[in-house]
């Protein structure tokens, strides 16, 4: 075997190739949120819909909820829209949207023509709230507990895949 | 339409370059000349179908088409025109196409300049570039096609990313992909010999200026990317060790590695395999940069959205390119051997010093790049390698490569006697240590690193002095012929001397910013004023504007030195209407020795904002330097051998 050290380059891809392919099942953005764990931040906003009206998350105690961080500019959002009215058609948790940076009314518009998927969502114009949640990329999804604490962050759009191994098995342990 | 045509001709483009890929092959292979003459006609019919998309993808962006998903997340009607093409390279699918693009160029001037070549080597090289456009084609047609439809079409699309909108920005990518794709070609070239059998100093004359040409475009590339960072990032930095400037900066070394490599083989007709290794290596690590780029496996100030199946798409090309290389390598590389021996003192050894330094250095960054996936696949946490492993092992490879880039010009072919090459170089031994100190004194204080740093720097000044002296005036030649001699060094030296000039200066560049900048931040209300480094900045106000898709704040700061005023800076924190991101815009007061940085930060209670003010020495050097490396490079490409045998600079 003279000529074997004309291999230790293919030696060397392997181990790398090896490190690449489980490197491709990890997801390095999944930095654990500081806010799983903690209390969800406090706000009260008013309702898109009815601004006269504020939703506080006291008003939210004592349920499971979704908060959905979306906007008319997103495209994302859009991605992500169709799965998220099929699913609030099943009905196994309420979702509240927070209208992110947008204007109201071309929030409303938005969910005319493309279909309502919230129990309500809430105008947050100026991107406080959604700054105290630590968006930084819309949409967001976070999953709150009876208590009021943080259990799960979606960061970018939802998937049936996410809906179906991550969040439904939440749930159900959450409610049960 | 529009969008279907861009779509049908990137399948075109497909086809072309499978039969490219493999006819020709067979063709050489059998001695066929039908064959192999079908090489040329398909490299250009590959880079029609692959221009009329990428032209039709431009259409798209230009005339607002969001029905087009990539236009839609990429663009916006408030965006401006130049940035709107640009857009076209601002996202993943794009990105693919540019690379693709640049691939087609290099094979039409591969197919165009290359008709000295005997027919079945051209016909291999350019089977080989048909090879790889298959399975970026096939990369981007099944998992990242551009023209995907979005149905219904938003009314307005999600907009660039506001930190790409940079006239920087525009022209970067283009010079990077040039110089990343570029090295396809010397793989190409290398391929074709280990296929071929023939492997020689012939071979190497041939591969030398493509790989040249490659490596200045990825030099400017490299170059307009940290400046774009240096001055868009509003950090006042300018290399991160970011995983994708890494991922530029690892093909950078072996390309380098390979130029060098390359002349030993065509003048001494050894290192035969070693080159051959470095000209898959280069390309290689391009690939790899492609799959670090692309697959989202790393986080990145570039990160890209992720799509599994990218991931797995691009590792397994990889996998095949790279794997199937090193296999024929392994194969047929003991026929080629080394090549003719050479003595421990003389120019193939400082060479071969050289390569094996730049080697190790593009592993050691890719060892850093990659460290944190390896530890978290080994399921031992997440943690992310910074600067200061970089920096603990750039530097110790660095100062060796550059003593030994002062040795081997000067150094003869085969053996070379020390006692006189050391002679030879005493004078620039006293030229780096004396410069060091002055240059040291003259900034005011005198440290140990930048001493070293700048000795590296001086060093090679003394070098290429002592080369240009020792051409232009020899010993018992008179003054007189100075002129003649010098206007007859060949191009390809006085390419060699500008390159390592070009070194130096860059060398300077870094010392100097390193270890004397300045920085400060601090709070400023209206009338407020600091002073750094002798210069005065006074906050003046804040003015409101209104760019053609974004608002911003801009700041009034005016520059003063001992009363005289020196500039006025016009910093901006913008918010780009779109997206919402608010984006800090420098401004800088450049000079030849000096560059004046003021940035926006946060805007506290009271209307007071915080600033943080730079004054880098020397900080333009760096690119400077590159820009004179690139120069080098076009010298030695336009040297007068490769115009004789009809090369490539016709």
């Amino acid at each position: 075997m003279k000529h074997v050290r004309y291999l230790v380059p293919m030696g060397i891809l392997l181990i790398l190739l090896y490190f690449l392919r489980a490197g491709l099942n990890l997801n390095p953005k999944e930095v654990p949120s500081p806010l799983i764990g903690k209390p969800a931040p406090a706000f009260a906003l008013p309702r898109l819909d009815q601004p006269a009206q504020q939703i506080s998350t006291a008003d939210l105690r004592g349920q499971v909820w979704m908060l959905n961080v979306w906007a008319s500019w997103c495209v994302a959002c859009r991605q992500e829209h169709t799965l998220l009215v099929q699913y609030s058609k099943q009905a196994k948790v309420p979702i509240y949207g927070l209208n992110y940076k947008d204007e109201r009314a071309a929030g409303l518009k938005w969910l005319s023509d493309f279909g309502n998927p919230y129990t309500a969502s809430v105008s947050d114009r100026d991107g406080r709230v959604g700054i105290d949640f630590g968006v930084y990329g819309v949409p967001e999804t976070f999953v709150i507990d009876k208590e009021g604490i943080i259990r799960y962050k979606q960061i970018g759009p939802l998937t049936p895949e996410v809906l179906r191994d991550t969040i439904e098995p939440l749930l159900k342990q959450l409610n049960g | 339409m529009i969008p279907e045509i861009g779509h049908f001709s990137l399948w075109l483009a497909l086809g072309m370059a499978l039969v490219l890929g493999t006819v020709p092959l067979v063709g050489a292979q059998t001695g066929r000349a039908d064959l192999m003459a079908l090489a040329r006609p398909l490299s250009y019919l590959l880079f029609f179908f692959v221009a009329l998309a990428f032209a039709c993808l431009v259409a798209s962006f230009i005339g607002h088409d969001f029905s087009v998903r990539y236009v839609a997340s990429n663009s916006n009607t408030a965006l401006p025109l130049q940035y709107r093409i640009a857009g076209v390279w601002g996202g993943h699918e794009g990105s693919l196409l540019l690379w693709v693009q640049m691939l087609a160029v290099w094979t039409v001037a591969v197919a165009a300049f290359s008709r000295h070549l005997p027919t079945p080597v051209t016909s291999r090289i350019l089977a080989v570039m048909g090879l790889v456009a298959v399975g970026f084609l096939l990369f981007m047609l099944l998992t990242s096609n551009p023209f995907d439809r979005l149905f219904p079409a938003p009314l307005e699309g999600r907009d660039l990313n506001p930190l790409l909108q940079d006239p920087g920005m525009v022209i970067h990518p283009p010079m990077l992909y040039m110089g990343y794709v570029g090295f396809s070609v010397a793989f190409a070239f290398a391929i074709a010999a280990l296929i071929g059998g023939t492997l020689d100093a012939t071979w190497a004359r041939w591969t030398r200026p493509w790989t040249t040409v490659a490596w200045m475009f990825l030099t400017i590339g490299i170059a307009l990317g940290s400046s774009w960072a240096y001055y868009e990032l509003g950090w006042g930095g300018w290399w991160f060790w970011d995983p994708v400037e890494n991922a530029s900066l690892m093909p950078w070394l072996l390309g380098t590695a390979l130029i060098h490599s390359l002349a030993v083989t065509e003048k001494r007709n050894s290192f035969k395999s070693w080159t051959v290794l470095l000209a898959i290596l280069a390309f290689s690590f391009s690939l790899l940069g492609t799959f670090l780029v692309r697959s989202g496996v790393l986080s990145s100030v570039h990160a890209f959205a992720t799509d599994p199946l990218r991931g797995q798409f691009i590792l397994a090309f990889l996998a095949v390119v790279v794997g199937g290389s090193f296999g024929l390598y392994a194969w047929r590389a003991p026929e080629v051997g080394i090549g003719k021996r050479f003595g421990l003192w003389s120019k193939e050894s400082a060479l071969l010093g050289n390569n094996v330094l730049l080697l190790v250095a593009a592993l050691a960054v890719m060892l850093g790049t990659l460290y944190p996936l390896v530890l978290d696949a080994l399921g031992m946490g997440k943690i992310s390698v910074g600067p200061p492993y970089f920096d603990a092992v750039f530097m110790p490879l660095m100062a060796p490569t550059v003593f030994l880039m002062g040795l081997g010009p000067l150094a003869r072919w085969k053996n070379a006697e020390l006692p006189a090459l050391a002679m030879r170089l005493r004078w620039a031994a006293v030229v780096a240590i004396g410069g060091a100190v002055l240059t040291g004194a003259l900034a005011g204080q005198i440290r140990l690193v930048a001493t070293l740093g700048l000795v590296m720097a001086y060093w090679i000044v003394g070098s290429v002095a002592t080369d240009l002296w020792g051409r232009v005036h020899p010993q018992g030649v008179d003054w007189a012929q100075a002129p003649v001699r010098l206007r007859q060094i060949p191009r390809a030296l006085a390419g060699m001397m500008v390159a390592h000039m070009g070194i130096a200066v860059f060398c300077i560049g870094v010392v100097m910013v390193k270890a004397y900048e300045v920085e400060s931040d601090v709070k400023m209300s209206v009338g407020d004023s600091t002073t750094v480094r002798g210069y005065t900045f006074t906050f003046e106000g804040i003015k409101e504007l209104q760019g053609p898709n974004y608002v911003a704040a801009q700041g009034q700061m005016r520059v003063t030195r001992d009363g005289h005023p020196v500039a006025s800076l016009r910093p901006e924190k913008r918010i780009y209407r779109v997206q919402q991101n608010p984006m800090t815009e420098a401004a800088i007061d450049a000079g030849l020795t000096r560059d004046l940085y003021v940035s926006m930060g946060e805007q506290v209670d009271g209307g007071a904002w915080i600033v943080r003010v730079y004054v880098k020495p020397f900080i333009d050097w760096i690119w400077g330097g590159c820009l004179l490396m690139a120069l080098g490079g076009l010298l030695a490409v336009t040297d007068r051998r490769y115009r004789r045998s009809g090369g490539v600079a016709t």
